[in-house]
């Protein structure tokens, strides 16, 4: 039976970006090797973190969306566990509504562009009416 | 002193503020799952220091309060919500 699921983790901010990607590359791939299929992938980059977390008050945030049997989480948190580079983990199965929320946030961030110029130029024709 | 035993009388007559409703935010706009990576919209249902506030005041019905909590929690895990603060607002 096959679920939806999805994993936010938190890196530590002392690794290099070269480093970043291939701790996330790993868990893609222990997922993937599982028999599992990556849907949506997000990178949330360098966050400050609300407290700090072993000693960091920052942190690279990346969330995977995934199809795959429930089998695959155990591994995929001990992966997590054993990996120093994570500060913290969270995954869970999406259900009927989180899904659709999800599908319709991965159609909204395929064209994040054009949005953001759009609020850009509204945010111009704001202020050059203040001004004026 | 027959004629005043009848009625009540205050020196600052009593305020009858009418009181408004409350509603259940995600009925009434019909949101059907509460996102726990928007820190921001979270907020509204968390006090100064970071807890989470009643339905009696906010107004959610049973069903989505627990989807509040549950996305608070997840939020909070993940650092993106602070467990304990002061002065958030």
């Amino acid at each position: 039976m096959l679920n939806h699921y999805e994993a936010v983790f938190i890196l530590t901010p002392v690794l290099s970006d070269a480093q970043m990607k291939e701790a996330v590359e790993k868990f893609k791939t222990v997922i993937t090797d599982n028999g599992g299929a990556i849907t949506n992938e997000e990178n949330w980059g360098m966050r400050k973190l609300a407290y700090p977390i072993q000693k960091k008050s920052t942190g690279f945030y990346s969330l995977l969306q995934f199809d795959a049997e429930p089998t695959v989480i155990a591994t995929l948190e001990t992966q997590f566990r054993r990996d120093e580079r994570v500060l913290r983990f969270l995954s869970f199965r999406l259900d009927k509504y989180a899904f659709e929320y999800a599908e319709k946030r991965k159609n909204v961030k395929s064209q994040p562009k054009e949005v953001k110029e759009e609020e850009k130029v509204a945010k111009k024709e704001l202020k050059e009416e203040k001004e004026d | 002193m027959a004629a005043h035993s009848g009625e009540i009388r205050y020196l600052t007559p009593p305020t009858v503020d009418v009181k408004k409703k409350k509603y259940c935010r995600f009925k009434k706009s019909g949101i059907k799952y509460i996102d726990y990576k928007d820190p921001e919209f979270l907020k509204k249902f968390l006090n100064e220091q970071g807890k989470i506030l009643p339905r009696r005041l906010t107004g959610t019905s049973l069903k989505y309060q627990r989807k509040v909590a549950q996305a608070v929690k997840r939020a909070r895990h993940l650092a993106l919500l602070p467990y304990v603060t002061d002065m958030m607002k």
